[in-house]
């Protein structure tokens, strides 16, 4: 059996416009995020940080990958300001626009280049794609098995116990590694960066590597690379009749709507 | 592409009976099949589950694809996935639907990775259209639009995968109606499966079933708590509201965030989606994230104090006041009735 000690985590992180922040929308459909302020996705900080407390009891090494824009190089030194080991960020012009399917299959060939894990985490979802598709469709490509939506886990030798959202409820499952698992930020609460590892950070190197350094297809990434189009967008209509029920005082607007909820054949079970 | 043919329904069922999502998105994929003239498929993988066969033809399947197992006990992601892509690979249906539940947003993007297709997550609607690729000059009739709502704000984005087939996609749960019954032709195949096929890398150890998470999704009345409910008190008078009006909770998520209703309450882009007769908003500014979660609601009445808040317009009725003054009134009212019947 395998020390965990010796133990691979690969956590994928990545940056997402802050969602209190106004985003531009291209002609093509794609975010703007040039202009934004990125953060770390709310669930892959759960994510790191999950891996860091393994890190913690066992001594593992912790590597982050993030696929973006040259600034993403902001979220890989906040995680290893948090104490990760090692951060490799991948980053091509052509990569622009890519879908899931693309996305997952550039992380599927950087994975592969760095050769040896145990355990990957992802966040559930991100906030500003909000797919929950990366993770699974990486896992295919690695062809390692998943557990999805996790909301808390241990490791035991050679596998994973963990405890997943399921519809109507929880699973327990029993998972045997290399594996990948996505986790929900409710996991944990993430630690805040320390001054003293701001500083160690500073002095970390990010490895950076474009498409041809993971040997990855070039027409099978970017915008022409993936299988789902944004066609058009458009904004959503969600007027309505919007009748406004008057009144002079608190009664009489009451006492119509009332009348109103019996019209429209609500009230009808229940007064 | 041309020999991809048919609009397959991947079903979802508690062991006992199909999931109201499943039905509705059968609902939909009946509608997209008559129009490209194709039959509507549905799979369904489980142990003990040839019962619910009869309800899937009920509700519409021309075929069903059935494996009944007892290795199909517990939905473990790498078995399902890979006979359903086998199936798939085999059948080369043109639309694959998935119910964008913890279980179909386990599974489709393992199937559609293995198949190398794309994905649209989370779709609040589906239609056919056509698609001309000016930069390559090639034209598509009749394909997939998926429809999602989009980052940013009040803005909906049509997904399509005219290149790759099948096309497949995540329905969010709440958006169609269950359909009436209309029973499809129902021919029935038995899927075998070999064991070399079989993969032990996950063990269930336990399954923990909390049974209240549908109460929002089969509520006709919906009483939504704002942040203008102003925390505990006003979550307490709108509770009497939603029981005087036979109804239930619900929630923007700021109030979720704050704690003071559970996340299941959560309606809206990231929560849940809801079509009851009447939707109740109780100081709610009307966020186009919160209003795509009630879209489907038969009435949508408004109680808010503020006449240029964006939920007057997306209301079918406004009552402007303030819920500390309109809802005791309204509850006065109900009460006097209730006791008169
Ligand atoms: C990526 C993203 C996803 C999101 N997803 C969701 C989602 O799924 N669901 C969701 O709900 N939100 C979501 N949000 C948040 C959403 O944008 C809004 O911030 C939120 O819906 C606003 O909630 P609210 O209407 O309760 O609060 P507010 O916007 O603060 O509105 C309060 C309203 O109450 C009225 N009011 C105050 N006091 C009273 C009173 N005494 N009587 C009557 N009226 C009163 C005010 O006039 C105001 O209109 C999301 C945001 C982002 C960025
Ligand atoms: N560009 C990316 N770089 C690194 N990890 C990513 C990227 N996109 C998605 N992920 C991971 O996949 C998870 C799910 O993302 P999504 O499918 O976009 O909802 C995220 O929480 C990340 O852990």
């Amino acid at each position: 059996m395998k020390q965990v000690t010796e133990m691979n985590i690969i956590v994928l992180i990545k940056q997402v416009p802050d969602p209190r922040e106004y985003v531009r929308i291209r002609e093509d459909g794609t975010l703007d995020r040039e202009k934004t302020r990125g953060l770390i996705n709310d669930c892959d900080k759960s994510a790191l940080e999950a891996a860091l407390r393994l890190k913690e009891r066992y001594g593992c090494r912790v590597t982050a990958i993030s696929m973006g824009p040259p600034k993403a190089e902001d979220a890989l030194r906040e995680a290893l300001a948090m104490g990760i080991d090692d951060a490799v960020l991948i980053s091509d012009r052509r990569a622009r626009g890519s879908d899931t399917l693309a996305t997952s299959y550039v992380l599927y060939k950087a994975i592969e280049k760095l050769g040896k894990f145990d355990l990957i985490i992802c966040g559930a979802e991100s906030s500003d794609g909000g797919t929950a598709q990366v993770g699974p469709e990486l896992a295919e490509f690695l062809g390692i098995p998943q557990a999805t939506f996790v909301e808390d886990f241990e490791v035991e030798g050679n596998h994973i116990l963990l405890r997943r959202r399921m519809d109507g409820g929880h699973e327990k499952l029993r998972l045997a590694m290399p594996a990948l698992i996505t986790v929900l930020k409710e996991i944990n609460k993430p630690r805040t960066t320390t001054f003293s590892g701001i500083l160690r950070a500073m002095n970390m190197p990010i490895s950076i590597w474009s498409l041809e350094d993971i040997g990855a297809e070039v027409d099978k990434v970017g915008l022409s690379g993936s299988p789902t189009k944004i066609m058009k967008i458009e904004k959503v209509n969600l007027r309505r009749r919007k009748i406004l029920i008057e009144g002079d005082n608190v009664e009489e607007k009451v006492n119509n709507l009332l009348r109103i909820l019996r019209e429209e054949g609500v009230l009808s079970e229940v007064v | 592409m041309k020999d991809y043919s048919g609009v397959w329904v991947y079903a979802e069922h508690d062991g006992n009976a199909i999931s109201r999502s499943t039905l509705e998105i059968m609902g939909k994929g009946r509608e997209l099949a008559s129009r490209l003239g194709v039959e509507l498929s549905v799979v369904l993988f489980g142990y003990g589950v040839s019962d619910l066969v009869e309800t899937l033809i009920e509700y519409g399947a021309d075929n069903v694809y059935v494996s009944d197992d007892e290795r199909l006990k517990y939905y473990k992601t790498l078995n399902y996935a890979k006979l359903l892509t086998e199936l798939i690979r085999r059948h080369r249906p043109e639309i694959v639907l998935f119910a964008a539940s913890y279980k179909g947003r386990d599974l489709a993007p393992r199937v559609a990775a293995s198949l190398r297709t794309g994905l649209t997550a989370n779709c609040i609607d589906l239609d056919i259209g056509d698609f001309e690729d000016r930069e390559k000059g090639e034209r598509f009739e009749k394909i997939l639009y998926q429809i999602v709502p989009a980052y940013g704000g009040n803005v909906v984005a049509t997904i399509i995968t005219p290149y790759h087939r099948p096309q497949i996609a995540t329905v969010r749960p709440g958006n169609f109606q269950v359909p009436e019954k209309f029973p499809g032709k129902g021919k029935v195949f038995q899927i075998n499966f070999g064991s070399e096929d079989w993969d032990d890398d996950v063990e269930v150890l336990e399954v923990e079933r909390d049974e209240e998470d549908s109460k929002l999704e089969k509520a006709r009345v919906i009483v939504g708590v704002g942040v203008g409910a102003r925390g505990s008190e006003g979550v307490k008078i709108l509770k009497r509201l939603a029981e005087a009006l036979g109804g239930t909770l619900g929630a923007t998520r700021p109030v979720v965030d704050a704690g003071l209703l559970p996340h299941e309450c959560m309606i809206g882009e990231t929560g849940k989606v809801v079509r009851p007769e009447l939707y109740l908003a109780c100081g709610i500014s009307g966020a186009a994230h919160h209003m795509i979660g009630v879209r489907g609601a038969k009435v949508i009445i408004a109680i808010n104090k503020d006449p240029k808040s964006p939920i007057c317009e997306a209301a079918d009725y406004i009552v402007i006041g303030d819920i500390f003054e309109v809802v005791p009134k309204l509850l006065e009212k109900l009460g006097k009735h209730g006791d008169a019947l």
